[in-house]
């Protein structure tokens, strides 16, 4: 039985998070590094690059990277302080084993022992309830070469269909309408075509906090003329100065897309050599939006009729144009819909595969894009190939010396799995770099799922949430402690590199999985003696797919700072905009630009459902969750980086002053809000930047303070993808007793970490309150 | 050594997304390790999502030098004005009250005046302070005349600022919109300014409530 052996505060004594500062070498200003590692940024889909200053197997600091041409020495305050999540006092250094005699409840355990553990556990469950009985859970934040090995352990060694990753929660929904529409899933231009355009059009996406650096690429538009049109529930820091901005209803990003299309139709905005040279199905699209009258479309998204106008106007009549869209449109259970809503209006302008005309969703996680094409998915393998496609199958099974019919059937998405472990199919778990009892919606299930597995094991550097209620975890690499390859926002891979070794008894995790495989007594095609071993399969397995890597090398990557796949031949430059003219793909081969055997992009007719969830008497108000600038994600880093809990140190529920007034509520005071799942009590903060009939919560937090404990498990039908975005709830001061529970979750969650060398082990030292807080 | 004449140190705050990262990379500087000299707050967040950033405007006649019972502030060659030198600065705190940009800092358990130096230790040698290098939407930016001039074409510069009866010149350019009248920024009179429109306005609460 997996469960949190013992009281939250006394896992959090023992591992975390405490907060880190810069000390010692860190702070000293006369101390020099012994080398600078050019690398990236461990955190967004942006995946700046940065230099890190090492001395001592330890990072000192940082130093701007300017000659990495995406962000040319930028970062945002993640970039700038992640260092900190190195030399951790909270870092696990050995293997651990659930002890409820120990402290904090894991007592450790020597490596190989804890390998053979797993191993002999994982062997039980399959040979008593078969291969599908152990699930595998992995994430977006790895490299390329971790995601391919994870997908190849769980299909070679392993033989389980349960695999899928934290993806899941964020890309899915793009990557699905992008398949759809242009045969292919991934962003259709390099960021150097934004600031070229007329008007660069943004929805549901909050630029300034979850794509920082995509910034100055939007104002460089503005400066030279262009237009900026930001959708979105709140009036983000984009929105301040966006030329037009529309405050539109949680959960109508799509009514908004039919109307605009609407009125391009009705004006002829619309490029038809485009459409009927390069498209099929306008047709039936344009009979489909035909009732998104101005009026109605207003009504529906709640927007000024006016502004729906205006925004059609600036993006009909623009002669280039750059569409943005992320979560915001994304985490909805017509999620794909939504996104194919923003691919019509792009296909019916034209404005796509030209200089400055272009497209893309802003992939979240580092590896969103990588760790979504090489075999990790559900449903997915190598190359962007399919596991219920027997020529795919056919093709992938070579590679790996198996034969097609010995690899399992496409499995399910993550959520399903944790339903799957309520009714007895999955019986054991492996988890890598993904956090679901913060990140997963309703995680009161979650947590539940996680303590009814029979075995439970996580790879972790850190004792996340989720690996609280792990039988064993197992001590693997941070992003600095390994080299390998990732693929950010606009398909550019790039090559990370390792600065440091890991600690103690940590592994890269590559090894773990390998280590795992060996003492399952299943090592083929399991025997990788570096990252560049993996990667050199990893092209052969992607080569004739659609996600061709087969022609980049590491020293390709080096030498041009980055290479855009498509890449099919080592002469082959790569591929940084999609669709040109003239351009050949191995699916359209040479018949037009896009990745459909006649080469034409597909208007879809984008179906609108509501919510699955509408406001009632009960729960009269909308919920729509995201992120802040300084954490990211579950928070399993960021929340022990001191100088970035400072900057945002607590979940605030935003609303506005007219709501607030309502419901009798001040700035900074303790509310609960509420919904059918559960409950979360967290400060007001009361702002007019959002609307009047919506709140705002960020999600980086696991405690009682923690929104995914509200949010809603209602998915997309096609890319699965949670509807973070909007669910009912009620708001009210919180009690007594509630407001004492988050108080106390807020302080232990601010607990500073004792300093230590690197090297030092984590257990057994003494821990609290030892660190100094910088002013 | 002295910042090398073609660099010029520009501030736009109408770029400004307030995401803190000048003020987390200031702190990661050689000379004030730990010490963020840069502030950035926001204008009224209750209001407004705006945030401003402020280093040092470097002023031709700075203030805090001639308010300075110890001569401890030097406005070098090149125009910066440098951080108070330890053995002379007697933590009197007359500069941290004059400047009307409100940028010194007293650190009391140093007992000494910090401030923005424009990072001099590597702006002298050609690279970009620490928050200019950062900033991810060019709100600070550093680089030469010909980099801003194509790099902004809708922008254009003003280095002159009213604070009532003082009139003050600096090194550090504000960047305002090329089509924009004022010659100096008023100051004292912007904060008497009218809040931004609201785009709620015709948003009504849901029916239930
Ligand atoms: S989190 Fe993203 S924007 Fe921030 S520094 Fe890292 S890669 Fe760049």
């Amino acid at each position: 039985m997996s469960q949190t052996p013992q009281t939250p505060l006394e896992i959090q004594d023992r591992f975390g998070p405490h907060l880190n500062y810069a000390v010692g070498a860190r702070l000293a200003t006369e101390v020099e590094p012994e080398r600078l590692v050019a690398t990236h940024c461990c955190f967004c889909g942006q995946q700046c690059g940065v230099h890190l200053k090492v001395r001592h197997n330890q990072v000192i600091g940082f130093e701007p990277r300017e000659d990495f041409p995406f962000n040319r020495g930028m970062l945002c305050p993640k970039g700038v302080k992640r260092y900190l999540q190195g030399a951790h006092p909270d870092r696990i250094q050995t293997a651990l084993q659930r002890d409820p005699d120990a402290p904090g409840g894991f007592r450790p355990l020597p490596y190989s022992e804890a390998i053979r553990r797993v191993a002999s556990e994982f062997d039980r469950i399959q040979s008593t309830f078969g291969p599908d009985a152990i699930g595998v859970l992995s994430g977006a934040s790895l490299t390329t070469e971790k995601t391919y090995l994870m997908g190849k352990f769980a299909r070679v060694c392993l033989k389980t269909r349960h695999i899928d990753y934290n993806g899941r929660l964020c890309m899915v929904s793009a990557a699905a309408a992008n398949k759809m529409a242009f045969g292919i899933d991934r962003a259709a231009n390099p960021w150097s075509d934004i600031p070229g355009a007329e008007v660069v059009w943004v929805s549901g996406a909050n630029v300034a906090e979850c794509a920082p650096i995509t910034t100055n690429y939007i104002w460089q538009a503005r400066e030279n003329g262009g237009k900026v049109v930001v959708v979105d529930p709140r009036l983000t820091p984009l929105a301040r100065t966006a030329d037009l901005y529309l405050p539109i209803k949680p959960g109508r990003d799509l009514l908004l897309f039919h109307g605009v299309l609407h009125l391009m139709i009705q004006h002829d905005w619309l490029d038809h050599d485009f459409i009927r040279q390069h498209t099929v199905g306008f047709e039936a699209l344009a009979e489909h939006v035909r009732p998104w009258t101005p009026a109605r479309t207003a009504e529906a998204t709640g927007l000024p009729e006016k502004k729906i106008r205006q925004a059609a106007e600036l993006w009909g009549t623009a002669r280039s144009s750059f569409l943005l869209h992320a979560r915001g449109i994304e985490h909805s259970t017509h999620g794909v819909q939504n996104c194919l809503g923003a691919i019509n209006m792009v296909l019916a302008s034209g404005r796509i595969g030209r200089p400055h005309c272009g497209y893309a969703t802003i992939t979240g996680q580092a590896n969103g894009q990588g760790g979504r094409e090489h075999g990790q998915k559900a449903d997915q393998l190598p190359g962007g190939r399919d596991l219920a496609n027997p020529e795919h199958r056919a093709h992938v099974a070579k590679v790996w010396g198996v034969a097609p019919e010995s690899l399992p059937p496409p499995g399910v998405d993550c959520y399903e799995m944790m339903r799957r472990v309520e009714t007895g199919q999955i019986k054991g778990l492996l988890s890598i770099c993904f956090n679901p009892k913060v990140s997963l919606p309703d995680s009161t299930f979650v947590a539940r799922m996680l303590d009814k597995l029979e075995f439970f094991a996580a790879i972790d550097f850190f004792v996340s949430e989720t690996a609280q209620h792990a039988d064993v975890i197992l001590p693997g690499s941070l992003h600095e402690e390994d080299e390998g390859t990732v693929t950010q926002v606009e398909g550019r891979v790039i090559k990370i590199n390792q600065a440091l070794d890991p600690p103690g008894e940590a592994r890269q995790d590559w090894r773990i999985i390998q280590d795992l495989a060996q003492a399952l007594g299943r090592p083929h095609g399991m025997t990788f003696h570096s990252p560049r071993e993996i990667f050199d399969e990893l092209r052969q397995a992607s080569a004739g797919g659609v996600a061709d890597y087969s022609g980049i090398t590491y020293e390709k990557i080096e030498a041009q700072n980055g290479v855009f796949w498509p890449c099919p031949a080592e002469d082959h430059p790569g591929t940084p905009r999609l669709f040109e003219e003239g351009s050949w793909n191995p699916v359209a081969k040479g018949a037009g630009p896009f990745y459909f055997p006649d080469g034409k992009a597909r208007f879809q007719a984008a179906l609108y459902t509501p919510p699955a969830e509408e406001v009632d008497r009960d729960y009269p108000l909308m919920l729509t969750s995201g992120r802040v600038i300084s954490h990211f994600l579950s928070g399993t880093q960021t929340r022990r980086i001191g100088p970035l809990v400072d900057q945002y140190p607590e979940p605030r529920l935003e609303l506005h002053p007219r709501l607030a007034e309502k419901l009798g509520i001040e700035d900074g005071e303790w509310v609960s809000v509420e919904s059918r799942r559960g409950l979360a009590t967290l400060r007001a903060q009361v702002v007019t930047t959002i609307r009047p009939d919506t709140v705002f919560v960020p999600y980086h937090w696991g405690d009682r303070r923690s929104i995914n404990r509200v949010t809603h498990a209602a998915q997309d039908p096609i890319s699965k993808i949670p509807e973070y975005k909007v669910c009912a709830v009620r708001v009210r001061r919180a009690s007594t007793e509630e407001r004492e529970a988050a108080e106390a979750d807020t302080r232990s969650s601010m607990q500073i970490g004792a300093t230590r060398a690197a090297g030092e082990t984590a257990l057994g030292s003494g821990r609290l309150g030892q660190g100094v807080r910088p002013s | 050594m002295s910042v090398p004449e073609r660099f010029g140190f520009y501030l736009d705050p109408n770029r400004c997304i307030g995401c803190r990262s000048c003020v987390q990379a200031c702190s990661e500087c050689d000379t004030h390790k730990g010490h963020a000299m840069i502030h950035l707050d926001f204008v009224d967040r209750a209001h407004s999502i705006q945030t401003v950033p402020m280093v040092c405007m470097h002023c031709d006649s700075p203030t805090c030098a001639e308010v300075c019972p110890a001569d401890a502030i030097k406005r070098t060659e090149d125009g910066v004005v440098q951080s108070a030198r330890k053995p002379r600065c007697i933590a009197c705190s007359n500069c941290v009250l004059a400047c009307p940009f409100g940028v010194p800092k007293m650190n009391s358990s140093f007992d000494l005046m910090m401030k923005c130096d424009m990072c001099y230790d590597r702006s002298q040698a050609g690279k970009k302070p620490m928050c200019a290098a950062v900033c991810p939407s060019g709100a600070l930016f550093f680089g030469t005349r010909e980099e801003v001039a194509s790099l902004r074409p809708r922008s254009r510069i003003l280095d002159r600022f009213e604070f009532g009866a003082q009139t003050i010149t600096t090194k550090v350019k504000l960047m305002v919109p090329r089509d924009s009248t004022e010659l100096q920024v008023d100051v004292t009179g912007a904060l008497e300014a009218v809040p931004e429109e609201d785009p709620f306005e015709e948003i009504a609460l849901e029916g239930f409530l």
